[in-house]
């Protein structure tokens, strides 16, 4: 048994977003893995189309539809959970919106054919964004026999930068429908996106910009009165040495005779050079050690939960993702 | 089998200081580094005598900072780099609603201007169109090379989701335009013919069905809408296709940022594809923030072998530095922090010959990983210089 709940108990629609090349959609993999547990029932949502979840849980490219893609982790003899996984497409949501509401899936078709999905993922974009969110809303609220059929849904959802806008689903289309049923889709689905079960959480890394985007996209969420979420720091890696010889590498101060004694006795040759070389190598560390610890600091401020993540060195597999979820659940994410 | 292959050298100086090239595309996937290397091949061409403006759609507000300019907007600003060279750089960011307003005003009399900027419709899709700001970087860029004012315009493509949206924006709003739906929108069925029965069934069928999602009142924007903006259509495709044309000419050239990683290398490679299959010109790869080594000649294996030798020495004795003898565990840290990047490196130096694999003739330039983010006009400097030398990575 854990000692504590997750952080993030009574949270059932978890976004993630983060700016490009931070892991945004590794991190929301590990944590929907992570929450997969104890036969928790879990929904993984892609919604840019890239496939990217196909390729981390090595799977044939996903159909618009609910597939299992894997067990969550085990803990002390009590099964895992299942994960599924779903890549949105706004034409198949489209489907699904016209099935629901109207029973009329049959008529989407023949307009797919004519273009209006054409027109309505190049026109009017909010409506697109409605379609996206709506599906993960929808999966969030949707009950079979008296009970939600998952336990959580996790969206892998658009970078920082566009991140806004995609979930301030009712203004985007209030916009362009004042009144009508899409507005009244957008209102249901942005009650959801606003109530304390969803929160949104950030990925990142410990540089300049993506930390920067993070400030910058908490401030956001806070004004569109959406839940914020954690910080998932992304490819943190170790500092490798004591705190005092990083800090005075930092300042250019490296014994490289010590360096060079240590490398005659490993028995390696021409240790006076190599020392030299290696000294470089160790100040160039300490100062990006110097600058994660910096930017570690500016998102303490931001005074959200946070996480770290190992850099898995090697690439991320189907490995790698357990052994994040693992660090996930050991730090209170899931 | 044979050993990996080396790529050709991109030569970028060669590339900027040749007056025949006129326009520069930088395109990758999101966070490679890209509006850094459009700024930084910018200044190195302006520092070579060239008239440059960079054109970034990226609101990165230090980059704006490293180039002495406080802001970027939708006019370019001049960067003031110290040039002796009689080159010049100007920079500026893409506003795409202002860009689309722009066009709008200079194409439609006032009455009917006005008419479509205050259309609820237009301003969904001038200011949050999926491909908008794709198209908008197109017309742009087309913009800035009829005003003849700049001898090379460096261009930072949109951080799409995919980088190949921008490629694809003139065909998407040709498309659209040209669409079934926009001509049953602005011409409703008339009876006659039987296909125009057809399209009257199928007219009836998508207006039903919209009124039906989006409500009447939408439809009906969408109608005033296009009715107002229909002389302007063409125009609009003209263009579009003309600075398409543009970019296939010799005088453009593509680079494509990476960084050394799995993911931005699958997307570059898709990228060079695509260009090859619109017949766009590929300037070469650039590989961004490769790891170097200081000390190159102590291979991985080896730099953990001589750490566990030294961490080993000191067990029998755990007081080594308050007796005085020598304290070897520096010495260990650094040989184990020196497999690690030598792995990385290895790493790295893999995933960019998978690349080279499948694209042999591809040019590759390599930039070392800076250890800071850009500050200053130095900063761009220095990467500048990384790209330029040919030993990074060799």
């Amino acid at each position: 048994m854990r000692a504590r709940d997750s952080d993030w108990e009574g949270v059932r629609l978890h976004v993630v977003t983060g700016k490009g090349g931070t892991g945004k959609t590794t991190v929301a993999a590990a944590l929907a893995l992570a929450l997969a547990h104890d036969g928790r029932k879990v929904l993984l949502i892609e919604v840019e189309g890239r496939q990217g979840l196909a390729r981390l849980f090595d799977c044939p490219p996903l159909p618009y539809a609910e597939r299992k893609v894997g067990i969550g982790p085990g803990e002390e003899g009590r099964a895992g959970g299942d994960l599924y996984a779903l890549a949105v497409d706004p034409e198949g949501a489209l489907l699904d919106y016209l099935e629901m509401f109207y029973g009329i899936r049959h008529a989407g078709q023949a307009l797919t054919r004519l273009g209006l999905v054409d027109f309505a993922t190049t026109i009017a974009p909010g409506l697109s964004d409605v379609l996206r969110t709506g599906k993960a809303t929808e999966a969030t609220r949707r009950k079979a026999g008296g009970r939600e059929v998952y336990d959580a849904v996790v969206m892998d959802a658009p970078p920082t930068g566009r991140i806004g806008r995609f979930l301030n689903v009712s203004v985007e289309v209030s916009g362009l429908a004042k009144v009508g049923p899409v507005r009244t889709h957008a209102d249901t689905v942005a009650r959801v996106i606003r109530s304390p079960q969803t929160a949104v959480h950030f990925a990142t890394t410990l540089e300049e910009m993506p930390v920067q985007e993070t400030l910058d996209g908490l401030a956001e969420m806070r004004e569109l009165g959406v839940q914020l979420g954690g910080i998932f720091i992304n490819k943190v890696y170790p500092a490798g040495l004591p705190e005092s010889d990083l800090k005075a590498a930092a300042e250019g101060h490296v014994d490289e005779a010590e360096i060079a004694l240590g490398l005659k006795a490993a028995g390696l040759a021409d240790a006076q050079t190599l020392a030299s070389g290696l000294a470089v190598e160790l100040i160039e560390h300490a100062r990006s050690v110097a600058l994660q610890e910096r930017e570690r600091r500016e998102l303490a401020g931001a005074g959200q939960p946070r996480y770290e993540l190992p850099a898995i060195t090697d690439g991320i597999d189907l490995g790698g993702l357990y052994r994040l979820a693992e660090v996930l659940r050991e730090q209170g994410a899931a | 089998m044979n050993p990996p292959a080396t790529p050709p050298w991109l030569d970028t100086d060669a590339l900027i200081e040749d007056r025949r090239t006129r326009i520069i595309v930088c395109c990758g996937s999101g966070g490679v580094g890209k509006t850094t290397a459009a700024a930084a091949i910018g200044l190195r061409a302006a520092e070579r005598g060239r008239h440059v403006v960079v054109l970034t759609v990226d609101p990165a507000r230090r980059l704006a900072q490293a180039m002495g300019l406080s802001y970027l907007d939708n006019i370019p600003r001049p960067v003031d780099a110290g040039l002796s060279s009689g080159g010049s750089l100007h920079a500026m960011m893409l506003d795409m609603k202002r860009t689309f307003d722009e066009i709008v005003a200079a194409h439609a009399d006032p009455d009917r201007a006005a008419q479509i900027l205050a259309n609820p419709f237009y301003q969904s899709l001038s200011s949050s169109f999926a491909g908008t700001q794709e198209y908008m970087a197109m017309e742009k860029l087309g913009q800035l090379h009829r005003t003849d004012e700049w001898d090379l315009i460096v261009v930072d493509t949109p951080p799409s989701r995919s980088a190949l949206d921008f490629l694809d924006a003139p065909e998407r709003l040709g498309r659209f335009l040209d669409g079934r739906l926009i001509r049953l929108l602005t011409a409703p069925a008339k009876p006659g013919r039987a296909y125009l029965k057809m399209l009257s069934a199928g007219f009836s069928l998508v207006t039903g069905t919209l009124t039906k999602v989006l409500g009447a009142q939408v439809l009906k924007d969408m109608q005033t809408f296009v009715t107002a903006f229909d002389t302007m259509f063409g125009g609009f495709r003209e263009r579009a296709e003309a600075t398409y044309r543009l970019l296939q000419t010799p005088g453009t050239s593509f680079i494509v940022v990476a960084a050394p990683e799995p993911d931005a290398l699958r997307e570059a490679s898709y990228f060079v594809e695509r260009l090859a299959g619109e017949r766009m010109p590929l300037g070469g790869l650039i590989l961004n923030r490769v790891h170097v080594p200081a000390a190159t000649r102590l291979s991985a294996a080896r730099s953990i072998a001589a750490a566990e030798t030294l961490e080993n020495h000191e067990i029998p004795n755990g007081t080594a530095e308050s007796a005085g003898t020598p304290r070897y565990a520096l010495a260990a840290g650094v040989l184990r922090l020196h497999a690690e990047r030598m792995q990385l490196a290895i790493r790295e130096r893999r995933v960019a010959e998978h690349f080279t694999a499948a694209h042999p003739t591809v040019p590759v330039a390599a930039v070392a990983a800076q250890p800071e983010d850009v500050h200053d006009l130095e900063g761009l400097q220095a990467i500048g210089l990384s790209l330029a030398s040919r030993s990074v990575a060799g």
